[in-house]
């Protein structure tokens, strides 16, 4: 399936070549579809959709610009607050919710052209990544229905790749964009901490969480990245710079860049044969366009895992402290107010956001929380420091995205674990704050996309998305 | 360290967290948390003496706006989700007192 980029369809309905109504009906039929079996979408906004793309098109026929994305059906993760449309998160617990305001990453994604067309399903809050655990059913991979699509980010990934939308939207906090973005064949990028707002992000872990785009180019991420970074008074974490301005960097190629392949990833238990073999690959194909690719070992990246599952949870429990059936969404009647909390939450919750919890509220309870919440905070700083000594010999970092190809639906559900290590080459990226990119590269098991993951240091978005767009040129 | 964690701790930390398990919710979270905490032995076996801890991946400090009203949500528009409300307000169960 050939699709035009995002940038492709902004610019026809920007010139009038095409209307974005037509753009728009284009995308609503192949949901029609293939959306019966993808389950990509907790809500499709078709009557919404319509109505914005007309309004575009009014403005193309005042001789006014749109915007960068005019015209680009949008789909948003459905924990990005929607003024006027149901934000679930996927969980019991907000059922019936309408927010009273827009996330800013939408609110400027609209303004620069961007037409909302639907709310994607997510691990519930955002934990999880398989998709699967959502109270709303699973997500399938529409490459192969059988498997799953990643997560948390599933519903977003499986659009973009099912053709619904050029464009998505998700949020990452240890791996929620790239990792899905890789079982789905697409590209992810996880923005530096702080360069796209968190207002209106239903919080999961806030000094983890970021927003950032999905698309089926490196070209049509950044684009929609430069649409909503910035910073954003709402959000007292979101950097007090501009926007950064990447598309010039993507045709700079990577001539003279350093690139070290991190080899505890490469190496790491538990990563597929074949994952490994795309990304020597990609590493001899960097070399091969003049960037000095050696291999680096950044041994804290082997702990970020572990201190990511204490650390996530114990933010997790606190943030979802919030959910208490008083000021929004479900209630339990119960005749006084402990045991109406504790019945609503305890239908409210499925069983991983419960296990996240109880995982978070132990290790920050007394007499555990300096071995455990104390401990992964200062092995934080020892992966920060860790990342910081590889950077100062390299300009980017490489690994898989994902230790394996999309696997089958069931397969992890009954192993907390096993699913946890999903995100093993993801985690210590988030837990630095560091931006981080996922490009299809290849295939792996069952003729299934593999990604590359670049890394780069804080606000390194420039040399990452070179790096990105060299990879996507030399992809077999 | 081998992590142990028995039923009555999790009990206890479900009560912490606001949650009602089901027994044998209880006995499946035994077993699961104590194999994550295992795994995080890893990190909790770590030499960390003088280090600093990360709570936050920038170095940011307190974000001041000026002192000036800007508007905000209407009470009506506050309220209009709640499950219950009564005089302009969110009504919630008895707090205090005896059983009724």
């Amino acid at each position: 399936m050939t699709l035009p980029t995002a940038l492709d369809l902004a610019q026809a309905v920007r010139t009038g070549e095409r209307s974005a109504v037509e753009v728009v009906e284009e995308h609503l039929a192949r949901v029609e579809e293939a959306e019966p079996e993808v389950h990509a979408f907790n809500l499709v906004a078709g009557e919404e959709a319509r109505a914005a793309a007309a309004q575009v098109d009014a403005r193309v026929a005042r001789g006014e610009d749109p915007g960068p994305l005019a015209g680009v059906p949008l789909a948003l993760k459905d924990n990005l607050c929607t003024r006027g449309l149901p934000t679930t998160c996927s969980s019991r617990i907000l059922a019936g919710w309408v927010p009273p305001y827009d996330a800013t990453a939408v609110s400027r994604a609209v303004r620069s052209g961007a037409v909302v067309i639907g709310k994607t399903n997510l691990d519930e809050f955002a934990m999880g990544s398989s998709t699967e655990n959502s109270a709303f059913g699973p997500t399938r991979n529409p490459l192969d229905p059988i498997r799953v699509p990643g997560g948390s980010s599933g519903g977003s990934a499986a659009a973009v790749a099912a053709g619904f939308a050029p464009l998505a939207l998700g949020s990452d906090t240890g791996g929620s964009i790239r990792q899905p973005a890789a079982l789905c064949g697409v590209v992810g990028l996880k923005p530096t901490y702080g360069v796209v707002s968190r207002y209106g992000l239903v919080a999961f872990a806030s000094s983890l969480d970021q927003v950032g785009p999905l698309a089926r180019t490196v070209g049509d991420a950044v684009a929609l990245l430069e649409a909503i970074a910035g910073h954003d008074p709402a959000d007292s974490t979101s950097l007090d710079r501009p926007a950064p301005a990447l598309s010039g960097c993507l045709a700079q190629g990577v001539e003279g860049l350093r690139i070290g392949v991190i080899q505890e990833l490469a190496g790491v238990e538990g990563i597929a044969p074949e994952v490994g073999a795309r990304l020597h690959e990609a590493a001899d194909a960097l070399a091969g366009a003049g960037a000095k690719v050696d291999e680096v070992s950044v041994p804290a990246t082997m702990w970020g895992l572990p201190a990511y599952y204490l650390l996530a949870p114990a933010e997790a429990s606190s943030n979802l402290a919030r959910y208490d059936g008083v000021r929004y969404g479900l209630r339990l009647a119960r005749p006084d107010i402990t045991s109406m909390y504790e019945a609503t939450r305890s239908a409210g919750f499925g069983p991983e956001v419960k296990r996240r919890i109880m995982l978070g509220t132990f290790a920050l309870s007394a007499g555990y929380y300096d071995a455990y919440y104390g401990q992964a905070q200062r092995v934080r700083t020892l992966i920060i420091e860790s990342f910081a000594a590889a950077y100062e010999r390299f300009d980017a970092l490489l690994s898989p995205t994902a230790p394996t190809t999309a696997f089958p639906l069931g397969s992890r559900t009954a192993d907390p674990l096993a699913m946890y290590l999903s995100d093993v080459c993801t985690v210590a990226s988030s837990l630095a704050g560091h931006p981080a990119l996922s490009v299809p590269f290849g295939t792996g098991e069952g003729g299934l996309p593999v990604g590359i993951q670049v890394m780069a240091p804080a606000l390194g978005e420039p040399v990452m998305v070179r790096v990105g767009a060299a990879l996507e040129d030399l992809a077999p | 360290m081998a992590a142990r964690i028995s039923p009555a701790d999790v009990a206890h930390v479900a009560r912490l967290a606001r949650l009602e398990l089901a027994p044998e919710e209880v006995e499946l979270y035994a077993s699961q948390l104590a194999q994550v905490l295992d795994y995080a032995a890893e990190v909790a076996a770590l030499d960390t003496e003088g280090v600093a801890p990360t709570a936050h991946p920038l170095p940011v400090r307190n974000v001041l706006r000026p002192d000036v009203p800007v508007p905000g949500l209407s009470r009506e528009e506050a309220l209009s989700q709640a499950p219950e409300v009564e005089e302009g307000q969110f009504r919630v169960p008895r707090i205090l007192g005896e059983e009724p």
